[in-house]
């Protein structure tokens, strides 16, 4: 057995055992560890299968935002989860050939790492050969993301946003701006405001090096969003939820969340306005290299401002609810 | 059915595992965060499966060397790479819906919040007059 199969299956087997141990444990405070810890074991193994790009953003994401996210629920929720009362026979059964029918379906699939499987001879080989010439970046993820396949990716940008809406709404952002909330910090512990202090300036300016680096190694502008409010947000954690507000106020987030969807298709617009499709950068520079380029650099800001607005704005949804457990109870 | 076959398919199999796990916690808990993580770790064996898809053995990362290399398929990355934050952002909406009904029914039990449901809709057993 090849070292990269042995790397490959010990992965698989430790997510495997991560997932069961979720299952089986009902201190939530625990699962929600086990499940960022679940995230990091498949961004590892990502990067095994080549997927550099989504490694970086399921690390940043499901080890760090949703985690984060989860924890503010369980403060303002329970830390426990009650035993089950009903007989567990019938969802065991209804599992169990759920997924023996998904292995009988395994079997005629092209195995693992075939370079004739349908799915390498259908676009990929158009991407690969014509990235170089037709978009003339490095990064063949960026170009299909931001160009090939942009219309797509301004509809995921747009669930974004409207998941961002739906947050603020449910928890209202509106009503419960920082007035009369008892002040949440945890600057007390020396280790913690230092180590945050010296963190915060190389995330961002590292959130900023993946945002314009991502046409030429792995990033772009969701990797680039989500760290950039993992700045914030480890800023608001540490030192207050009034201290990050005043830094940076709920109002302003708010208004980025729209200005990154108005970003990308505005881009589409004025590509229109040159009488070209819309989202076709070809036309916004002087050769066609040039203005893809352009174009994807600008529609890539557009998501990086509108993902960390809404993660950032997510998390002050959270934060700002009462009634906050305070430090000493955790 | 050969080693190779076994070893080919391994992949596809732990994804289906992982996948069924994420699906059982689902429907057999009743602890609506619990029920998000199930969701989550449902959603992570999809792009698990999906990336498997995509590698190519021998192959490396599609990012450009400038040298006759074996790319592996660019493709599903860009489509994992956006339902991963597509993803967060669905999960926070979920949990500012469990936070909601944490407000409104002060439990995040299914039991519990149905058993709520029931004594609006029919009265509890306290209320009926002997």
């Amino acid at each position: 057995m090849s070292v990269e199969s042995f790397i490959d299956i010990t992965l698989l087997v430790f997510l495997g055992l991560t997932a069961f141990a979720i299952l089986k444990l009902r201190a939530l405070f625990a699962v929600v560890m086990l499940s960022s810890v679940f995230s990091l074991l498949s961004a590892g193994l990502l990067v095994h299968l080549d997927a550099v790009d989504v490694a970086f953003t399921e690390a940043a994401v499901g080890a760090g935002i949703s985690t984060v996210l989860m924890l503010a629920t369980l403060a303002l929720t329970s830390r426990r989860e009650k035993a089950p009362t009903r007989t567990q026979a019938l969802p065991l059964i209804v599992v169990f050939l759920t997924g023996m029918a998904l292995v009988y379906g395994t079997l005629d699939m092209p195995r693992f790492g075939d370079a004739s499987a349908p799915v390498h001879n259908h676009v990929a080989p158009k991407y690969i050969n014509d990235t170089a010439s037709e978009i003339g970046m490095p990064n063949i993820v960026t170009a299909v993301l931001a160009s090939y396949r942009g219309f797509d990716t301004l509809g995921e940008v747009t669930v974004i946003f409207t998941a961002g809406i739906g947050v603020l709404l449910l928890l209202g952002a509106y009503i419960r701006e920082p007035t009369g909330l008892r002040v949440q910090t945890m600057d007390h512990h020396l280790v913690l405001r230092v180590v945050t202090k010296v963190l915060i300036g190389p995330i961002l300016l590292f959130a900023l090096y993946v945002q314009f680096h991502g046409d030429y190694g792995p990033g772009g502008g969701f990797q680039a969003g989500v760290i950039f409010a993992a700045a914030f947000i480890i800023y608001a954690l540490v030192f207050g939820l009034e201290n990050a507000r005043k830094a940076v106020p709920g109002s302003a987030v708010r208004m980025l969340v729209a200005c990154g969807v108005l970003l990308y298709g505005g881009v589409g617009v004025v590509s229109f306005a040159f009488g070209q499709n819309y989202l076709n950068y070809s036309v916004l520079g002087a050769s066609q290299v040039a203005g893809q380029h352009l174009g994807i650099l600008l529609v890539e800001f557009g998501v990086g401002l509108t993902v960390s607005a809404v993660m950032v704005s997510t998390f002050y949804a959270f934060a700002g609810q009462n009634p906050p457990i305070s430090d000493e109870d955790w | 059915m050969g080693t190779t076959d076994i070893l080919g398919l391994f992949n596809y199999w732990m994804v289906i595992v992982l996948m069924m796990i994420g699906l059982y916690i689902v429907v057999s808990r009743g602890n609506l965060v619990k029920k998000v993580v199930g969701l989550n770790i449902f959603q992570t064996s999809v792009f698990l499966l999906y990336i498997s898809m995509g590698k190519i053995s021998g192959g490396t990362a599609p990012i450009l060397t400038g040298k006759p290399e074996v790319y592996s398929n660019p493709l599903p990355h860009v489509l994992i790479l956006t339902a991963i934050v597509v993803g967060v952002a669905t999960t926070a909406l979920g949990l500012a819906l469990v936070v909601r009904i944490k407000n409104a029914y002060d439990t995040i039990e299914e039991d519990e919040i149905q058993a709520v449901d029931d004594d609006d809709e029919f009265g509890s057993a306290e209320d009926v007059q002997p």
